[in-house]
């Protein structure tokens, strides 16, 4: 009797192992799937793009011949509108952070901003453009400027630094906030003296990986009727003459990185293509450099805290 | 002494208003998601009604074709729903299966240098902006699939599906992955003591027990699919075509309203009203998405 079991048993755990085995092969080749995708199309990317990248093409304007067009006005559109952006997003964010984790009392209108921040977060991007169109450009007669754009894309990664302000000050444990009170801060001093110096670090991670994603965002500034054809730059923010700060770049027209990137490779000529290529050379390297910032950033905060 | 009294009796009232003061001031802030929220329902409905002024809802949802800028006008939008559902199912196809056995593996099996490694390695494919993403689906992964099957046309619904499916991946697998590592490790403990393998710990104990995380994370993705734009902008051809052939090009609703406003759209015009009304259908749709996957997560919650 037992020396039939015995046997048995065995084949039974062969069969177990093996099934595992073939499992963390599958799971390797899928993890391989996925790293695999990203290094072919970085490696597409810089193959197509690469030779066309010159400083010729980070300094000239868009144009009708491919080998002379370049992408000065998308850049620097890109970088006021992400200054906006930054700008509107990260003071209400925090604030809005700090709110729903100190303050909100656990009732109705605290759990319905809590429900409509996570609602938020799923909504696709291009309803946002949809919302800017109706309520910046024609509502309030912004137009199709740096400032609407700024601030749609604020609206789009709000969520995002308002979800990682709270789980920064989650993480700080409540002795910290006692010790604070007992030495006779108010609640506001607790907050602004310690609990906010604390969660720094965390909160700058979640708002570099939310403005690296705001700066590839596409559909909503196409939406809100970004032009392609930008051959001229907005006035400069900072001026010779008194008082050295002009605002006449918030209402200027504007385009982006990505939206001259989808205007090119939306030409049938194998050339423009190739300055899709090179445009999106220069868009994957600074979303990339911010996520890799983003990343580094958590790494050092995780090795060196500890409560 | 009285003067004393007096001003410090002054000094913490000030205090008090000062407190107060900030504490009403971030509460505006935190109302301003409640305002982007209402400003978005809001704008989509008052535009939708002055669209479905013009044309009936009865309309809307029997005609199948999807003709706003042409003579021949027609407003069924289900070429675009079919289309917007074939890239999703196939983006699905991708990102459930791989996100999972990515996650069970990361989870499970894969030693902590790899998991450390590996997660922000994938993660870095939800940061890489959609635009490249169309780029690489139109000009590499097309001409690939084109090799495999000649009759493939320039733009079809399986390459941008395809990427897209790559482009969520980290969702499904990160948010995963963090569900099945809260499952706490005495169940896992209880499970190898009955003489389970890791395999089939993982399949039948932590799995279920994850299952309301992980079922949160399948929402996200597909609401990433749903509202993806731009990849199927550029690689799906941008034609409404009532199919849910995958081979086939065909518009989706993001696609089509990209499309529309590339063009310089008057305002107030019934073109201009249409990107409102599919915007109102794709919200919706997601919503829809997003409440099933509500009840799911609630009904599927174990309970430690």
């Amino acid at each position: 009797m037992v020396s039939q079991t015995i046997p048995y048993i065995r084949k039974i755990i062969t069969r177990n192992k093996r099934s595992q085995n073939i499992f963390s092969i599958i799971g390797l080749l899928s993890m391989l799937v996925g790293i695999i995708t990203l290094f072919a199309l970085i490696f597409d990317l810089f193959s197509d793009g690469w030779p066309r990248l010159s400083w010729q093409f980070i300094t000239s304007f868009p144009s009708r011949k491919a080998e002379q067009a370049g992408i000065l006005s998308a850049w620097v559109g890109t970088m006021l509108v992400m200054l906006v952006t930054a700008l509107a997003a990260i003071p209400i964010g925090i604030a809005s952070g700090i709110y729903l984790e100190e303050y909100a009392r656990k009732n109705w209108i605290s759990a319905l901003i809590e429900i409509n921040v996570t609602n938020l977060a799923g909504v696709p991007s291009i309803i946002y453009g949809l919302l800017a169109l109706g309520v910046f450009v024609y509502g309030l007669n912004l137009g199709q400027s740096v400032i609407t754009a700024g601030l749609t894309l604020a609206l789009l990664i709000l969520p995002v630094v308002i979800v990682t302000t709270r789980e920064a000050l989650r993480a700080i444990p409540n002795s910290i906030r006692e010790a604070a009170y007992a030495t006779g801060a108010s609640k506001w001093q607790m907050i602004w003296d310690h609990v906010l110096p604390y969660s720094t670090g965390t909160i700058l991670t979640g708002i570099i990986v939310a403005l690296a994603r705001a700066i590839g965002e596409t559909a909503p500034l196409v939406t809100i009727g970004a032009l392609t054809f930008i051959a001229f730059l907005p006035d400069s923010p900072i001026t010779g003459q008194f008082p050295f700060v002009s605002f006449a770049w918030l209402l200027a027209p504007f385009t982006v990185l990505p939206i001259q990137m989808f205007d090119w490779v939306s030409r049938p000529q194998a050339e423009f293509q190739v300055n899709a290529a090179a445009a999106g050379i220069v868009l994957i390297a600074i979303t990339l450099a911010m996520n890799a910032v983003a990343i580094y950033i958590r790494y050092r905060l995780r090795q060196k805290i500890k409560w | 002494m009285t003067i004393a009294k007096k001003t410090r009796f002054s000094a913490k009232l000030l205090r008090n208003l000062r407190e107060r003061i900030i504490e009403f001031i971030l509460f505006l802030a935190a109302l301003s998601s409640v305002a982007t929220t209402i400003a978005i329902v809001g704008i989509l409905l008052y535009e939708s009604v002055k669209f479905f002024h013009q044309v009936s809802l009865w309309e809307f949802l029997t005609d199948t074709q999807w003709t706003p800028l042409f003579d021949d006008k027609h407003f069924g939008i289900w070429p675009l729903v079919a289309g917007t559902l074939t890239t999703t199912a196939v983006a699905l196809l991708v990102a459930i299966p791989l996100g999972t056995i990515i996650a069970i593996y990361l989870s499970e099996f894969a030693p902590p240098i790899v998991r450390e490694v590996v997660k922000p390695v994938l993660e870095l494919l939800a940061g890489i902006p959609t635009v490249v993403y169309g780029y690489f689906a139109l000009l590499f992964v097309t001409p690939l699939l084109q090799v495999v099957l000649p009759d493939l046309s320039g733009f079809n619904m399986l390459s941008a599906g395809l990427v897209i499916g790559m482009m969520i991946i980290p969702y499904v697998s990160s948010l995963s992955e963090d569900a099945m590592r809260a499952v706490p490790t005495h169940l896992r403990e209880g499970s190898y003591a009955t003489g389970a393998t890791r395999l089939q710990t993982a399949l039948r104990v932590v799995l279920p027990s994850a299952i309301s995380g992980i079922s949160a994370a399948y929402i996200l993705g597909i609401s990433r699919a749903v509202g993806e734009t731009m990849v199927v902008a550029i690689a799906a051809g941008g034609q409404p075509n009532l199919t849910f052939n995958p081979l086939e090009p065909a518009a989706t609703m993001t696609a089509y309203i990209v499309g529309v406003s590339l063009g310089d759209l008057p305002h107030g015009s019934l073109e201009y009203e249409t990107i409102f009304a599919v915007g109102l259908t794709l919200m919706l749709m997601t919503l829809v998405f997003n409440i099933i996957g509500y009840f799911l997560s609630k009904r599927y919650r174990e309970i430690y």
